[in-house]
């Protein structure tokens, strides 16, 4: 068996092969097949659509250009609303994985190094039961922070200015320019940047957690005095 | 087919010629097109090294965009690269070892086509932003059906004449006949399972299976495969215990394809399974390092032949990365290293050392050796060979250390939650000595191709014939 060509052909390149791929890839995907897949549009959520809402009023014009005018009438509104943000977050994730951003964020909190600290809660499963997780993007390589809680950290106008020129918000970031996400000015973002911003608001939209700011610190605000049997307690 | 048309087929009814065997032309083309690819990945990776350092000067041009670039310099290296560079080099093995030319000639320059279409689509798909979402699988999806087929076809062609070889295999062809095999089933369940069948967590676990058995079910058993064949041929000498190439060959087989899921370890996927990829890994360590005891067994009291001949030299300094390489992953998988050094430049260290330390070096290696045999001429210049070694394996060892400890200034930047930027600061100068590092690389590679087209111009001495040996 170990020198034939049956043995090789039959044990060494079908049977150790499926015997991986049983043990390593069936096992994990029969252990979640009952946590269902959604689809882009089962995520729209309240956080996104009001992100998504937020760029329309905040570039109107090339808001308009890429998606049109919204319906006057509120109830064909929300259809309308929800339809175009499940469009552009798959476009926007599409562009994600085409600039290969992913390459250098990741979107997946480990349980340890302290990452929960710096950006939210741990990474489950169900978080990527979705499409827009095919193939799943955990990442391989972080010169950037890790995006999955990246939604709501910050504003839209702050994500366009980024990838126009990553630089004026962050000094020294290595982070390359996407002018072509832009028709010429930070302020006039075409259809594809408006999806990857919307994209990367959603990232994290679903957590209670969200908005989460990075340096988030309390107003010095002080309480109005209460009565005294409370201040006891 | 009937056993009349098998005997007759019996190649060692007639003694068979290397003319008879050997399409040296495709061998040569297979060369060709392998360079090309290396210098356009290279060219990449400078790209992304340079705007790392934020010294980009295509800075803000689409089609320039290092982020596609980063994924073009991984994907040629593979497909371009490496796949090129076997496949010329197959042509010469098999049919040599087999004594029994591949299934059809045509057959063969039409899958030379087929993969450099292949390959091109997959660069210009990458660079107009259609890449699929997969690590060394951003192939668009459109090209994938036309790369399984062009796989489907390697295999028939190369397979037929070491199917038909009666008797006994030597120990090359038990790694190519598996690697044919899980190339095929490799590629297919990357490519389509995660992208059509599965999603989230379970579809991690299937890209970490594909990266891990890419590396470790096409590119590794094709090279030792290769390494079977060329060692005893230089040294002129067998390879040194036919057990150990036995528990090598049977220790891979079963226990590599384990390994995929310690790419993604602390993610939700479940935790025994994280074990099981560890203890796999570290399983498969210990069998490399009975593969590499065999291969210095084999040069045991010829260590001269190291200092003497390039192409042993090219050979042996793989190993030793190889060596180097499992022993550093051995440590990695672990649950310890990986909370620090994960998500890394440790890693893109580690990758550089796999798959320029080893497999590019045996491919110069094997390329230094082979060149002249087919042009029938020395080399233009045997010093420019010298070069091409020592700039490439100084840089190699260079750059992987350099990025390997700037992964550990990564890591415990981010674990001691200083500001984002901070990181940034620390790995600056080791991506500066990144830079120079490949820059030396690339200026072996650059030595390289002058040599060989120098060597390519000049006149052919008519005395250099090649002989076939009966394997």
């Amino acid at each position: 068996m170990f020198e034939s060509k049956s043995g090789i052909l039959l044990v060494a390149g079908l049977a150790f092969f499926g015997f991986a791929f049983l043990s390593n890839a069936a096992v994990p995907y029969l252990m979640y097949r009952n946590i269902p897949e959604q689809t882009a549009e089962e995520l729209v959520n309240g956080n996104v659509r009001f992100q998504f809402e937020d760029l329309s009023r905040r570039y109107p014009e090339s808001f308009v250009k890429a998606y049109g005018d919204p319906p006057a009438d509120p109830e064909a509104g929300a259809d309308w609303w929800n339809q175009n943000v499940a469009d552009s977050l798959r476009e926007g994730r599409d562009i994600y994985v085409g600039e290969g951003c992913w390459h250098c964020h990741s979107q997946f909190v480990r349980p340890v190094s302290n990452e929960d600290k710096r950006w939210g809660p741990v990474s489950a499963s169900w978080e990527y039961q979705n499409e827009l997780q095919r193939p799943v993007l955990f990442g391989t390589r972080r010169i950037g922070p890790d995006l999955s809680r990246e939604g709501g950290r910050r504003s839209n106008d702050w994500h366009a200015v980024h990838l126009f020129k990553p630089e004026m918000t962050s000094t020294k970031s290595p982070m390359p320019e996407y002018p072509w996400l832009f028709d010429g000015a930070p302020d006039k973002p075409n259809r594809r940047g408006l999806a990857l911003i919307t994209y990367v608001q959603w990232l994290g939209s679903w957590l209670e957690s969200y908005p989460d700011y990075e340096n988030y610190q309390p107003a010095p605000f002080e309480k109005p005095a209460e009565d005294s049997e409370s201040e006891d307690e | 087919m009937t056993d009349e048309a098998l005997q007759s087929d019996d190649a060692l009814s007639t003694p068979a010629t290397h003319a008879s065997l050997v399409d040296e032309k495709i061998v040569l083309a297979y060369f060709v097109a392998a360079l090309t690819f290396i210098s356009i990945s290279m060219l990449g990776g400078f790209l992304m090294a340079a705007q790392l350092l934020r010294h980009n000067p295509l800075n803000g041009i689409e089609i320039f965009s290092p982020g596609r670039w980063r994924m073009l310099h991984t994907n040629a290296i593979a497909y371009g690269f490496l796949a090129n560079g076997f496949l010329g080099l197959l042509h010469w093995v098999i049919p040599r070892l087999t004594l029994r030319p591949v299934l059809d000639r045509r057959l063969s320059w039409l899958i030379f086509a087929a993969w450099q279409v292949v390959v091109l689509a997959t660069a210009v798909g990458i660079l107009l932003g259609q890449a699929q979402g997969l690590e060394w699988g951003e192939t668009p999806t459109w090209i994938d059906p036309l790369a399984q087929l062009g796989l489907l076809l390697v295999a028939i062609n190369f397979m037929t004449p070491i199917i038909r070889v009666k008797g006994p295999m030597y120990v090359t062809l038990w790694y190519f006949l598996a690697a044919f095999v899980w190339t095929f089933l490799t590629y297919a369940m990357g490519n389509f399972v995660p992208e059509y069948f599965v999603s989230g967590t379970a579809a991690g676990a299937v890209g970490g299976l594909f990266i891990h058995d890419l590396v470790g079910l096409f590119v590794t058993p094709l090279g030792w495969g290769l390494m079977y064949y060329f060692v005893p041929i230089l040294l002129k000498k067998p390879i040194w215990s036919h057990g150990l190439s036995l528990v090598g060959f049977w220790g891979l087989a079963f226990f590599y394809p384990l390994n995929g899921i310690h790419h993604f370890l602390y993610t939700p996927i479940p935790m025994f399974l994280q074990y099981g990829a560890i203890i796999s890994t570290i399983a498969v360590e210990l069998v490399v390092t009975t593969v590499v005891i065999n291969f210095f067994g084999t040069i045991w009291g010829r260590g001269r032949e190291v200092l003497t001949n390039l192409p042993i030299r090219y050979f042996y300094t793989g190993m030793v990365f190889y060596f180097l390489t499992c022993l550093q992953c051995a440590m990695q998988t672990t649950l310890t290293f990986q909370a620090l050094i994960h998500f890394t430049d440790w890693v893109v260290g580690h990758a550089h050392l796999v798959m320029f330390g080893v497999f590019s070096m045996w491919i110069f290696g094997m390329m230094t050796y082979l060149i002249p045999l087919i042009l029938k001429r020395d080399w233009y210049s045997n010093k420019l060979c010298e070069y091409h070694y020592w700039l490439s394996a100084a840089g190699l060892a260079v750059m992987a250390a350099d990025l390997i400890l700037g992964g550990l200034f990564q890591g415990w930047s981010w674990s001691s939650l200083q500001p984002w930027d901070r990181s940034i600061d620390v790995s600056f100068p080791f991506w500066m000595i990144r830079i120079w590092a490949g820059l030396s690389m690339f200026g072996g590679l650059v030595v390289f191709l002058y040599n060989f087209y120098m060597t390519w111009r000049s006149e052919p001495e008519p005395a250099m014939d090649v002989a076939v040996v009966p394997a």
